[in-house]
Order: structure tokens, then sequence, then C-alpha cells
């Protein structure tokens, strides 16, 4: 039994017990490397502290980058699906278009509805923004690479935190005084609470087979190879991930469900009224909430930064990790382009008809996987593939005759 | 006594209460098809009404054709429906042409070559047309890939177009008693064999295109979940609120003026009038969203059949244009009505017998279709109001003309 269920209702946080990098960083580098003198007076905490500021630093710089790059990646990619060539002239290939962007849009006025509420208006962006961002503090790049805040229920922590987007969405929408705002605001605040739940539901099953909250653990669990990676353990994960895929896609607005910014319903939506920098903190954070779903789905079920092959992890895992995900996020942005958008009582009828009730059948069907197979072998991963498969064929013969509508031609 | 007002307040205050919240959809609006203004009365996401206000782009078509002559009204047709403006030459030439014919002692036929050129032209115009409105619908719908697809497409057909009258939007191309003889292309010339070559070679290109099409969009899940069974409108509905084209075609009513009331040369072609049928097994009904649309995509491949028909035939030697002196219809009135891609266009045209009309009407398909929306909207949800303006395939240049 892990630790986090033996201490009442509330967790125990524990981020000093041996996970604290930054104590032994300071302990391991930076002591030895002191002359002597100081070295036996050196606060430790302050030195903790300080490395701790420091790696914050260079982590709050380097993954603005990110949205940098997925907002020119999207475009090159929608580009490519519709026979265009996207941005061209701002540098080789277009691949400062972006930059150019960002800089257009510091210059641009920041307007402020005179008759919005200031404060609410002025301080939306950049609860989404810090949200959206610190959800990439407990997610795992690689082996060998500090986990920011590393601690047992980091899986717990993001969901918390991703949580706290809808109240900067509502504060948007609210404080614009805009009845576009309002109508895309409590869209999202629908869609993001009810989504949430298919989430939650989905990440639980792996909670149940890993034991653990804590991110490194469930990439540990997931050592052996793409047959140990959490979506293969049972058949109840495989379909877990795919409603985590879904629902994921839901949480960060994007077609087919970008019912709060659907630009032909209601002109942009939760920031109609916002212009420069400002609009620009959404459109990053709408990227790295894409990155950071991405990044937690290959966590949770696609093993994380654990290679293909059991125990080839490249420079840490690191590159496989960012290639993984990236193929997530490219998957979004095919969905994006391809398809057209749900109305919202469809929206929610896919959430609480379809996924949470399919969501609580997984619950169960993990819990009994469980008590059959005590521990992951051979024979469970080789039952549990082969379930795969055999519901994989299963639904392309069956369903997908169904399912795909396909309009008879008009006799002519 | 005063305990029990405080608590009494409380009450009050704590009584939840909805209220109607009215909303301006347009005139700028990315979806309302150019600079239609939509007075929504929302209660939550359901629209409890809404009320389409028209006039953001009237430019006195009438009454400034009052103060022209009649070739020089044409150019004003182009700006109708600027989608279809072959069209909309054609559907006016035919009415003046039909007016003057009641003169007898002038005697005028249009020349063959002309008839076919106007069909041929026409038809192209009604398939760049449809996948105008194929590509804004699935914009409407959230998809945006369809839209740069029907785009691409369209522009190789616009191309076509500068190749024969040198515009690309407003032509200026049907004339009274002919065609415009701008760009010549001699009978029987290489000119003519590469021009018609071209058109076939697009047509090969663009036949399996629709297939695509279908396939991309039409059978989407998702897209015929927004569109099919909403915003119903009946036979009876759409007869009463005159409407037309494809859609009173896409409610079930068979009726095509190119079939029924054959101009032109229209009679002398094979083609099928593709009209809605309830397909239970997928849930589309008739006169819901979904087969307005689906009637526009199944009348490109009849479009394609036509110019194809053409093609085979080849275009008949001879001039282009009849012998008129002067554009000087004879005293008297006439309405004429062609089959535009949206509907009857109709003229109504009241001659004195001078070179300048008295009085001209337009009668507009769009503007009827449109008068529709306020008994269709009722009751559903926002994001239907797009999907039901889509569908109707309005152009505001010629609502309001």
């Amino acid at each position: 039994m892990p630790e986090i269920f033996s201490e009442g209702f509330f967790p125990k946080i524990n981020l000093q017990e041996g996970t604290n990098w930054a104590t032994d960083f300071v302990r391991d580098v930076i002591i030895p490397r002191l002359p002597e003198a100081v070295a036996g007076h050196f606060p430790m905490e302050l030195g903790t502290v300080l490395v701790m500021l420091a790696f914050a630093g260079i982590f709050v710089a380097v993954v603005p980058l990110l949205p940098l790059v997925l907002v020119l990646a999207e475009r090159k990619v929608a580009a490519r699906f519709q026979n265009r060539t996207g941005p061209m002239r701002v540098g080789p290939w277009g691949t400062l278009q972006t930059l150019a962007d960002g800089i257009k849009l510091i210059f641009k006025e920041d307007y402020i509805p005179p008759q919005g509420d200031k404060l609410l208006f002025l301080l939306a962006p950049y609860i989404i923004f810090a949200c959206s961002f610190a959800v990439f503090a407990a997610i795992p790049f690689g082996d060998g690479i500090p986990i920011p805040s590393d601690f047992n229920i980091g899986i717990f922590y993001i969901m918390a935190i991703s949580s706290v987007i809808v109240m900067g969405v509502i504060m948007a929408g609210w404080s614009s005084n805009s009845k576009w705002s309002l109508l895309g605001s409590l869209r999202s605040a629908a869609q993001i609470v009810s989504y949430e739940i298919p989430l939650g539901l989905s990440i639980l099953t792996v909670v149940m087979l890993v034991e653990s909250l804590g991110m490194r653990d469930i990439v540990n669990s997931q050592s052996g190879g793409i047959f140990t990676w959490l979506i293969f353990r049972t058949p109840f994960t495989f379909i877990a991930f795919f409603i985590f895929f879904i629902s994921s896609i839901a949480e960060v607005n994007r077609t087919p469900f970008d019912l709060p910014e659907a630009e032909s319903e209601i002109v942009a939506g939760f920031h109609t009224e916002y212009s420069g920098m400002r609009f620009a903190l959404f459109f990053i954070a709408e990227y790295a909430n894409m990155f950071a779903v991405s990044a937690i789905g290959v966590t949770l079920f696609l093993g994380g930064w654990q290679g293909v092959l059991p125990g080839y992890d490249f420079l840490g895992g690191f590159p496989g990790f960012v290639i993984k995900t990236l193929g997530l996020v490219f998957m979004m942005m095919w969905l994006r382009w391809t398809l057209p958008r749900l109305r919202v009582d469809q929206l929610m009828n896919l959430c609480w008809k379809y996924f949470i009730p399919i969501s609580f059948f997984n619950i169960l069907g993990t819990g009994i996987w469980g008590l059959i197979f005590e521990k992951d072998d051979v024979w469970s991963i080789g039952i549990s593939c082969a379930i795969i498969y055999v519901g994989l064929i299963g639904a392309y013969t069956v369903a997908g005759r169904n399912l795909v509508r396909k309009p008879e031609p008009q006799p002519s | 006594m005063e305990t029990t007002q405080q608590t009494e307040s409380k009450i009050i205050e704590l009584k939840p209460f909805t209220d109607e919240m009215v909303v301006n959809m347009g005139p700028q609006h990315p979806s309302t098809h150019g600079v239609l203004r939509l007075e929504l009365r929302l209660d939550g996401e359901v629209v409890r009404e809404a009320i389409p206000h028209i006039g953001y782009l009237h430019r006195c078509f009438e009454k400034h054709s009052e103060n022209l002559s009649y070739p020089q009204i044409i150019p004003f047709t182009d700006r109708m429906d600027y989608v279809a403006a072959m069209n909309q030459n054609w559907g006016f030439c035919l009415a003046v042409e039909k007016l003057m014919a009641a003169d007898e002692s002038k005697d005028f036929a249009i020349p063959e070559r002309a008839e076919y050129l106007r069909v041929l032209i026409c038809e192209l115009n009604r398939i760049a047309s449809h996948l105008l409105s194929f590509g804004t619908y699935g914009m409407d719908i959230g998809a945006f890939t369809p839209f740069l697809y029907a785009f691409r497409d369209r522009e190789r057909l616009l191309l076509l177009f500068e190749k024969i009258c040198g515009a690309r939007l407003t032509y200026n191309y049907i004339r009274i008693g002919g065609v415009s003889e701008i760009i010549p292309m001699e009978p029987g010339s290489i000119d003519e064999q590469n021009y018609l070559d071209e058109i076939e070679s697009f047509l090969d290109y663009f036949e399996p295109k629709i297939d695509e099409y279908n396939d991309l969009l039409t059978s989407n899940s998702i897209f015929s979940e927004r569109t099919m069974g909403v915003a119903v409108m009946s036979a009876e509905m759409a007869l009463s609120y005159g409407a037309t084209g494809p859609n009173i075609r896409g409610s079930g009513v068979d009726w095509d003026l190119r079939r029924d009331e054959p101009y032109s040369i229209y009679d002398r072609f094979d083609f099928d009038v593709p009209v809605a049928k309830d397909i239970p097994e997928l849930g589309a009904v008739v006169g819901d969203c979904w087969s307005r649309y689906k009637v526009r995509m199944d009348e490109m491949k009849e479009s394609v059949r036509i110019v194809r028909q053409i093609l085979a035939e080849g275009l008949p030697d001879g001039p282009v244009m009849a012998d008129l002196k002067a554009v000087r219809p004879p005293k008297g009135e006439i309405y004429f009505r062609s089959e535009a891609p949206r509907g009857e266009l109709g003229f109504y045209i009241v001659s004195d017998g001078t070179p300048k009309p008295v009085r001209l009407k337009g009668r507009s398909p769009c503007f009827s279709a449109l008068s529709a929306l306020q008994e269709l909207s009722r009751g559903l949800m926002v994001a239907d109001i797009i999907a039901i303006i889509g569908s109707i395939d309005i152009v505001m240049g010629e609502v309001d003309r």
C-alpha cells in the first residue's frame, strides 16, 4: 500500500524524502566545489531555494519556446493538408513567422473594454498562462532530468492545476462585458468541467494499476518495452487511453470540441475582446496546454520516456518522449483540420452518455483484471494484447460497417 | 416584523431567474455570408427568435436601372449574385430578348454558337457557385479544410472564365443578343479547341473530386449529426415562402425551370434534377439542412453532365452575336424567370419603347429563402442558425440588390 492512503483523508505530500533533487544538487555538486572555509557554513536551506529558483528561471525561459515551435508546426501541417505552403516569408521556410507575429502583438494597443471589469480582465490571461505552464512542473521529461516539483501526487497536482484554467476562462468571458465572450466562457466552463470527469476516471485506471500517483512511479512501471506500456497492460487501459485523448482534446478546446472559441458561431469566444500581448498569452497557453496534455498522455499510457525496447532509453529517453508527445500533438492537429465542430448538446451527450459510463466500466474492469492477474507477467500482457487485437478487428468489421455513414448515391 | 421582512427579502434574493439575451449577430460576423444582421433573442444557447435585418448592401439597383440603357444594366446584374454572375447576366438578357421578340417588325434570333457558349459557361458558373457554397458550409460547421479545397477547384474555373471574358468575378460576358466577343475565339480554330480541351481536363479532374468531398464532408458523422434533421422545411412551407432552386428541391419538390419550362437550348440536353429523399438509415429527413446541401452536391454532377454533352457535340459555327442595330424593346412589359444556382431569378421589365426601362424589378431567390429563416430557426440553438444560413446559401448582394 503506498503511503498516500495511510495518512487519513489528506494525502501526505513528501517533498523532502530523498526525492528533493535541489538538496542533492547543493550537497553533491556545489559544496564540494566551494573553498573549505565557506563549505562548512554554507546554508543548505538558502542554497536549496536558490538552486530551485535558478532552475525555475531556466524552465520559464525554455518552455515558452514550445508554443513558438508548435504554432509554426500547426500552420505548416494545416498548409500541407490544404495544398498550401504556409508561411514562407519570414526567415528560411517561414520559420521565424511566429516570432514576427509575437513582436507585432507586443506592439499592438492593449485595449481594455471601458464597460468591463478591469481587474478581472487584466488578470484572466495570466491565470490561464500560469496554470498551463505550471502543469509542466510535474512532467517527467526523461531519466535523470529533474522534475521541478517531483512529489508523490504528481498526476493529482496536474489535474488540480489544469482545473484552475476554467476560472481564467470564465473571468475573461465575464469581464469583457461582451455577449459573445460570455456565451463562449459559459460554453467553456460547461465543457471543461464535464470532460474533466472522464479524464480523471481514465487516469484512475492507470493509478489503480501502478498503485501510485507519482509521475516517476508511473513511468518506471512501464520499463519493460512497448508491451508493458500501460496502454497494452489491460484492455481497459486501451479504451481509457482513447477516452483520455478525446477528453483532453475537449479540455484544450480544439476542433471538434472548439465550441468556446467557435469562430463561425460566437466570433472568438471568451477572448473576443482581447488584443495585443494579452491575446498572445491565450494563444501561447493554448499551445502549451496542447503539448502538456499530450505529454501527460504519453507519460500515463505510452511509456513516458521508456523506449520501445526494454532498457533502451537514448539520452535518458528524452528524445523518445518528445517524439511520442509530438506524435499525439500531430494527431490533434490532424483532427482539427479534418473534422467539423459538434454542437453544444451533442458535446454534452458524448461526455455524459458515453464517456462517463464507459469510464466507470473501465474502472470496474481494471479492478477485476487486477484481482485475476496478481502481477503483470507474460500471460496477463499476452491475453490483454490478444483481447485488444480481437476487439479492434471486431470493431473494424462490425461497427465500422454501420458507423461510417455513406450516403447512397442519388439515382441519376 | 422587521425580521420577517428580512427573511422574505433574503428568499427573494436567492430566487434564481433567467432572462432573454438579445444578441446582434452581424452585420460584421464571420458566418453571416456578407452583411446580414440577425437579431437573436437567446435563452442561453437556445434561440427564441431570430429576426433577419437586411439592407446593408442595398445599392438601388432597380432605381439605378431606370436611368441606364439596357446593355448598361448588365454589369449591374453582375453585382447581384456575384458568386454566379454569368447566370445573372443571362437571366437579364433572356428577359430583354423575350421582350424584344414581341416586336415582330424586327426579326432576330440568338445564334446557335452563342446559345451553346451561354449554356457551357453558365453551367460551369453553377459548379463554381455550388463549390463556394459547399466550402463555406463546411467552414460554418467548423471544418476549415473543405473551404480551401473548394477554392482550389473554383480557381481553375475562374481561370477558364478569365480566358473567355477577361474577368474573374463580374464577367459582363452574356450580352443582349449573344455573348461578348471581347476575346475573339474563331469557330474551329486552335484557340477554341484548346479552350474546350481545358474544360474537358477540368471535368476529368473535378468529377472524382465530388466523390472525394462527399467522403470528406457529406458522409462525415459529425457533419451529419449537425445537419441531418435540423431545421426541416416542409414542401408546403417552402412553397409558401417562395423558396426556389436547391432549397425547394431539398424540400422534396421536383421543380427545375431548366427542365419544366425549358428556355434557351436546355431541352436538347439530357440531365436529371436531384431531389431530396428521406434516408432513414442515415437520419436524413426531406427538407433538413443536409438535404439542401446534398442537392447542391448532386447538381454539380448534373452540370458536369451537361457540359460534357456540349463538349461531345462541339460548338457550332457561326457568329456569337445577333445582328441587333439597337436595343430598343417595344412598348410592353415582361416577367421572365430562369434557373440561377440559387433558384428562380426573375426580371420584371416595363418598357415604353425607349432604350431605357421604365421600371425594372429583380426577383431574388435568396431574398425569398431568407424570409423562411425566422420560422426555421425558432427553438434551435445558436450553432443551428449558422447551419441554416449556410444551407439556404444566401448571397447578400442578391438579397439587398
